[in-house]
C-alpha cells in the first residue's frame, strides 16, 4: 500500500439531535480497495457522501490527497469554501449512486461527455474519444447512443461507472452500487469495478455483496451506531470478527 | 382453418353516424342563417384595423409570455430558496399577482403616476439619480406588457416550480458530485429534464393569454377585440365583427397549438424506446 488518499480524523455528524457519525479514524491508502458493512441506519452512506461534501461534518476532518475536503483552514478555524472550489474538489472525487442517476436527457455517450465538457472544459473531440474508449471498457460499445431509459439496470450502472472515470478520479466512492439491481444484472457490475480495483483505483463500496467484499476488497469496515466497530482484512472480519455485534450482523446477512 | 372476425361495435358505429349528422345540421344552420352576417364577416376579414389589433394580440402575448417565463424561472428558483427571506419574497410575489385580478392590475398600472408622480432611478435614501414624471414613463403598452407580464410571472413561476420538483434529486447530486456548481445542475441537468412537464400548461398559458390580453382595451389599446369593437360601434354589425376577432383567435390558437406540440416531441425525444 502507498500514500494516505482518503484520510478521515475525529470526524463527527449529527443530524439534529441525532448523532450519525460519531468519531470516526480510517485512512484510505491509494489503490486500496475498502468496503463499508453494517446495517441500514448505520452511518456508512453518511461517510461516504462526507468524502466529497455532499453532507456537511460537524466536527473533525476529511482530507483527500492532501487536501481539505469542503473547508480552508485559518487559524483554529475552518472555513466552508465557496461552491466553486468545493466543486472543484468533487470533480476529481468519483461517485457511484444506488439508483444510477444517469441523466435522463443524454445518451449513454453524451452522459459520459457531460462533465468533461462543460465542468473541466476539454474539447469536445478529445472528450468523446475518450468517452467511447470508456463505455467501450465498460462493455458498452454498442448502447452509446441509447437514453439511459432503454438500457437496463446493469448497463445503466455500468455507464455510471464510465461517467465517473472520465474525470480521471483521484477516487471513485460507490454507494451500494448493486442494490438496485436485479440479481442476475449484479456480476457485470461487479466485473466492472473489480477490473478498476486491479486496475489500482482507490474505492470505497458500501455494499452488501459480502463475497465481493472478500474477494476484491483490500479491508472491511464494519460500522454500526455511527462508528466503525472492527476494522480489518475481509477474512479477519468477515470470519473471525472480534465483535459479538459484527458476528450477529454477519449471521443476518450471510 | 379458421378466419376470425372481430366483434364489431354496432353502439359506436350508429353513435358516429348520428353525431356526423348533428354536425352537419349545425354547420347547414349556420351557414344558411343571414343574420350570421358572412358577407360583412368576409368584408372585415383583412381590414387594415383588424390585422393591426391582430398584430398588437400576438406581439402582447409572445412578449408578455417571455417575461412571464424568465420571472417565473427566477421566482421558482427563489421560491425553493433555503433562505426564508428570499423564498419569501417569491411566495408574496406569487400570492399577490395570483390573488388580484388581473384587470385592476392593468388599471393599476395605467394609473402609477396617481400614486408615484415622478419616477427616479438612483441610490435609495440619497438625493443621487435622475427622475421623470410617471407619466411619460407609463404608456398604454408599458401598462400593458407591465400588467400582464407581472401576473403571468406569478402563474409560470407555479408552473415552473412543479417542473423542477418533478426531477429526481438524484439527478442534482449527480451533476454536482461530477463537479458542477449548483447553477451548471440547474441549467444542463435539471431544466432540461423538467421541461416536458413545463410545456403542456405553459402552451395553455400562451394560448390563455392570447385571450386574457383582449382585457387591455379598458387602457384603450387597440387589440384586436377593441378594434373589432370600434368598428361595430359605428356600423352596428356585432354579430360579424366578434366573428370576425374569433377567427382571428382561432387562427392564433391552431398555430400556438402545432408550436406546442412541436416542442413537445423535440424534449420527449429521450423518452422514445427506440433508436
Amino acid at each position: 500500500m502507498h500514500a494516505p488518499m482518503i484520510v478521515f480524523d475525529r470526524v463527527s455528524k449529527n443530524f439534529g439531535n441525532l448523532p450519525v457519525l460519531r468519531d470516526i479514524n480510517l485512512t484510505v491508502s491509494a489503490g486500496e480497495v475498502i468496503s463499508l458493512i453494517g446495517p441500514s441506519g448505520s452511518g456508512k452512506s453518511t461517510l461516504l457522501r462526507c468524502v466529497n461534501h455532499l453532507e456537511r461534518i460537524d466536527s473533525g476532518s476529511v482530507t483527500v490527497d492532501g487536501e481539505l475536503i469542503g473547508y480552508r483552514r485559518a487559524g483554529n478555524h475552518a472555513h466552508e469554501l465557496p461552491e466553486k472550489l468545493i466543486a472543484k474538489q468533487r470533480a476529481r472525487i468519483g461517485m457511484v449512486f444506488q439508483n444510477f442517476n444517469l441523466f435522463g436527457h443524454k445518451t449513454a455517450l453524451e452522459n459520459v461527455m457531460e462533465a468533461p465538457v462543460h465542468v473541466l472544459r476539454i474539447p469536445r473531440e478529445e472528450a468523446k474519444e475518450r468517452a467511447i474508449q470508456l463505455l467501450t471498457r465498460v462493455g458498452l460499445s454498442d448502447k452509446m447512443q441509447n437514453y439511459p431509459r432503454m438500457l437496463s439496470g446493469g448497463q445503466q450502472q455500468r455507464v455510471a461507472i464510465a461517467r465517473a472515470l472520465a474525470m480521471k478520479p483521484k477516487v471513485i466512492l460507490f454507494d451500494e452500487p448493486t442494490s438496485a439491481l436485479d440479481p442476475e444484472l449484479v456480476g457485470e457490475v461487479l466485473e466492472v469495478m473489480r477490473d478498476l480495483a486491479s486496475d489500482g483505483m482507490t474505492m470505497m463500496v458500501v455494499t452488501h455483496e459480502m463475497s465481493f467484499a472478500r474477494e476484491v476488497c483490500h479491508r472491511i469496515a464494519f460500522m454500526e451506531g455511527g462508528r466503525i466497530v472492527e476494522c480489518g482484512k475481509p477474512a479477519e472480519v468477515l470470519d473471525n470478527p472480534a465483535f459479538e455485534r459484527t458476528r450477529a450482523f454477519l449471521s443476518r446477512v450471510q | 382453418m379458421l378466419t376470425y372476425v372481430p366483434a364489431r361495435a354496432w353502439g359506436t358505429r350508429v353513435a358516429a353516424v348520428m353525431l356526423s349528422l348533428a354536425v352537419v345540421y349545425f354547420l347547414v344552420s349556420i351557414a344558411g342563417n343571414a343574420n350570421f352576417g358572412w358577407a360583412v364577416v368576409g368584408e372585415y376579414l383583412f381590414d387594415a384595423r383588424i390585422l393591426s389589433g391582430f398584430y398588437l394580440t400576438i406581439w402582447l402575448t409572445l412578449v408578455t409570455m417571455v417575461i412571464g417565463v424568465v420571472l417565473g424561472t427566477v421566482f421558482a428558483v427563489m421560491a425553493m430558496s433555503g433562505n426564508v427571506v428570499i423564498s419569501t419574497v417569491a411566495n408574496a410575489y406569487i400570492w399577490f399577482f395570483r390573488g388580484t385580478p388581473v384587470l385592476v392590475q392593468l388599471i393599476f398600472w395605467y394609473n402609477l403616476g396617481a400614486l408615484f408622480p415622478e419616477l427616479s432611478l438612483g441610490i435609495p435614501f440619497t438625493d443621487w439619480g435622475v427622475s421623470v414624471p410617471t407619466n411619460t414613463l407609463i404608456s398604454p403598452i408599458t401598462a400593458a406588457v407591465l400588467g400582464l407580464g407581472l401576473n403571468e410571472g406569478a402563474y409560470m413561476s407555479e408552473i415552473i416550480r412543479s417542473g423542477l420538483l418533478a426531477v429526481d434529486p438524484g439527478q442534482r447530486q449527480a451533476a454536482t458530485s461530477l463537479g458542477m456548481t449548483a447553477r451548471k445542475a440547474l441549467w444542463r441537468i435539471v431544466l432540461p429534464q423538467a421541461m416536458p412537464v413545463i410545456i403542456p400548461p405553459t402552451g395553455n398559458q400562451t394560448i390563455g393569454m392570447l385571450k386574457t390580453s383582449s382585457l387591455v382595451s379598458v387602457i384603450s389599446l387597440s387589440d384586436l377585440l377593441y378594434s373589432a369593437q370600434t368598428i361595430y360601434s359605428r356600423n352596428f354589425q356585432t354579430i360579424p365583427l366578434l366573428i370576425v376577432a374569433c377567427l382571428w383567435y382561432l387562427f392564433a390558437t391552431t398555430i400556438l397549438s402545432w408550436l406546442q406540440s412541436r416542442i413537445e416531441r423535440h424534449f420527449a425525444r429521450s423518452r422514445n424506446t427506440s433508436t
